[in-house]
């Protein structure tokens, strides 16, 4: 099925140390409407980070919420020269809700860096970001990873409108080239985002592809994968309990081989090859 | 010095905590040095190969969780060339839970798994998940007792038999297990519960039902604990919504001389080496020198066995 072979950078260890500390919170800010993002003070141990791993967050109890389970959340910035962690996240439930009364001074504690994060191989100069929503918080520390090693970086954010286009200037400061698509103009449907990508292939050609997010772009990426034989990630989601890799509770389904295989999103995930990811 | 030693038939565990099957894996010794507990207790394996349950296979409700996770296996042939190897660094016992859908089946795995490196097994007869009806063999005496013997049957190394809070009848099923050679008794597993999502009216597990664990199931497991270690003279392990050194202490009293952390380490990977640290201070703040002096000590001279045993809210 897979057309092209991807090559996985190495797995965590059952020793590479995993850390459950306490931060301070710096500041927890409405970005938007519906967006908030939560910046830590973070000891150097845990900032040892890939873009794509996330962190496992013991959300705070208070009187109206009591979030149980921890809530894995995808690093959007990882500064070790600052000793900052920073997450953007969506207010949808109780344990975002909870999040959201965390206020600067208080402490949030964290369990992390979990999971395998995304790859940029050595020969990878062209690379091509495509996301919506929140999933552009997710592909954020690429974008930087990719600015550090000094690779062309072309990012298609979409959203509903204009306003709700999160970002921009993040990537554009990376000196990547953004490409804006919005519902509301319609330049974020899958006939005018499959142009785009294929002019881009047409121009300067394009390495590898990362996306996180929407399934209608997960399955356009895997079809020009194919036809260009371009290869790619996902970073993708799913209910976890533990976080590490004990429980199995966050199995999702890939092709592999002709196959179809569980994989935990925590562990072999939340990053995987783009052709083996299966649509929801 | 506080001993903190108890004993599990022939097995010394040097402290009473150890991780419950399927809250505990390799992947813990990244968050600490896994050397320091009880004993290991790995997640339940059967001999062929399974997928386990559809998704989404967690979810929360006030105070706890609900699992359906369907016993996903890589099988019997990996685990013993892949998890068994992994724990001969440490000196603390393995404790192997094996799982099968019939007491043949059962037997002939337990007696396959029984292999140098392997302590001790733990036969889960009790997970709601995966018998056809829904009726796990740990539900009735004369079922219990049926698999306990073909299982004493296949092996030599101590039997651990792991119950369900989803009978009417726990002294019965504990004395059952006991009779047919069990060497231990661990009370209990999760209780079959639901959950559904008002807005969708879907049940949030993609199994329709599922295990509740964590603090709001301790209550009803801590009974079962009592109950099973007043009625039978074999160890009993308590294993049911721990998440606090005091949770481990009320276990103790209540008669099990071990426990069991699975819910909690979710939540607080390291909890269980605060709860081991936390168990020797209140043992030394209380003046008792051995582990063995709290255990069964609760005050109940007076209680009827009709009382200690009774299987109905009064």
């Amino acid at each position: 099925m897979s057309v092209v072979t991807f090559p996985k950078s190495p797995v965590q260890t059952e020793m590479t140390p995993v850390f459950e500390v306490s931060c301070t919170v710096k500041r927890n800010d409405p970005v938007n409407g519906e967006y908030r993002q939560l910046v830590l003070y973070a000891p150097q141990s845990i900032l040892d980070c890939a873009p794509g791993q996330f962190f496992h967050l013991l959300c705070p109890i208070t009187e109206q919420l009591q979030p149980f389970l921890r809530r894995p959340m995808s690093i959007y910035g990882f500064y070790p020269e600052k000793g900052e962690l920073h997450f953007l996240y969506k207010v949808t439930g109780e344990g975002t809700s909870a999040l959201a009364t965390l206020t600067a001074g208080q402490s949030l504690n964290v369990l992390g860096p979990l999971g395998h994060g995304f790859d940029i191989l050595p020969d990878w100069q062209n690379l091509l970001l495509v996301a919506r929503g929140v999933g552009l918080a997710t592909l954020a520390p690429l974008a930087l990873q990719a600015h550090r090693l000094g690779r062309n970086l072309t990012a298609i954010c979409s959203a509903r409108s204009e306003d709700m286009l999160m970002s921009l200037d993040y990537f554009r400061d990376l000196g990547a080239e953004i490409i804006p698509i919005t519902d509301d103009n319609g330049s974020s449907d899958m006939a005018n985002l499959r142009h785009i990508i294929e002019a881009k292939i047409a121009d300067t050609g394009i390495d590898a592809m990362y996306t996180c997010g929407s399934n209608r772009i997960l399955k356009l990426l895997q079809t020009l994968g194919e036809i260009h034989n371009i290869p790619g990630q996902i970073a993708l989601e799913q209910q976890m309990a533990c976080g590490i890799g004990m429980c199995q509770c966050c199995v999702r389904a890939f092709r592999r081989d002709g196959k179809t295989v569980n994989e935990r999103v925590c562990r072999e995930g939340p990053v995987f090859d783009l052709q083996e990811a299966i649509g929801w | 010095m506080v001993d903190l030693t108890t004993q599990i038939g022939s097995l010394t565990l040097k402290n009473p905590i150890m991780p419950a099957s399927g809250t505990f894996s390799e992947e813990l010794a990244q968050l600490f040095d896994l050397e320091c507990l009880g004993a290991h207790v790995t997640k339940t394996i059967t001999r062929e190969k399974r997928s386990g349950n559809p998704t989404p296979r967690v979810c929360e409700v006030r105070g706890s969780m609900l699992n359906s996770i369907g016993i996903p296996s890589k099988g019997l042939d990996a685990f013993k060339a892949n998890v068994i190897p992994f724990y001969e660094r440490y000196s603390a016992p393995l404790i192997v839970s094996i799982s099968a859908g019939s007491a043949d089946e059962f037997a002939s795995l337990c007696e396959d798994i029984s292999v140098p490196g392997v302590a001790a097994i733990e036969v889960n007869i009790s997970c709601p998940n995966i018998e056809e009806d829904g009726k796990a063999f740990a539900m009735r005496p004369s079922t219990t007792y049926a698999v306990m013997q073909k299982l004493r049957q296949a092996t030599d190394l101590p039997l651990w038999a792991k119950l369900t809070p989803n009978t009417g009848e726990t002294t019965e099923v504990a004395k059952a297990a006991e009779e047919a050679g069990a060497d231990a008794l661990v009370v209990s597993n999760t209780l079959l519960a639901m959950a559904i999502d008002i807005h969708t009216r879907r049940p949030k597990l993609g199994n329709l039902m599922g295990g509740l664990s964590g603090p709001a199931f301790k209550p009803i497991a801590l009974r079962m604990a009592y109950q099973c270690a007043k009625s039978v003279n074999i160890p009993v392990i308590g294993c049911g919504g721990i998440s606090t050194v005091e949770d481990v202490i009320e276990y103790l009293i209540a008669g099990a001389v071990a426990v069991q952390i699975g819910t909690a380490t979710f939540l607080e990977p390291k909890i269980m080496v605060r709860m081991i640290d936390g168990l020797d201070a209140y043992l030394k703040s209380q003046g008792f020198q051995t582990v063995g002096q709290l255990v069964g000590s609760v005050e109940d001279e007076e209680a009827s066995d009709g009382l200690v045993f009774m299987e109905a809210a009064p």
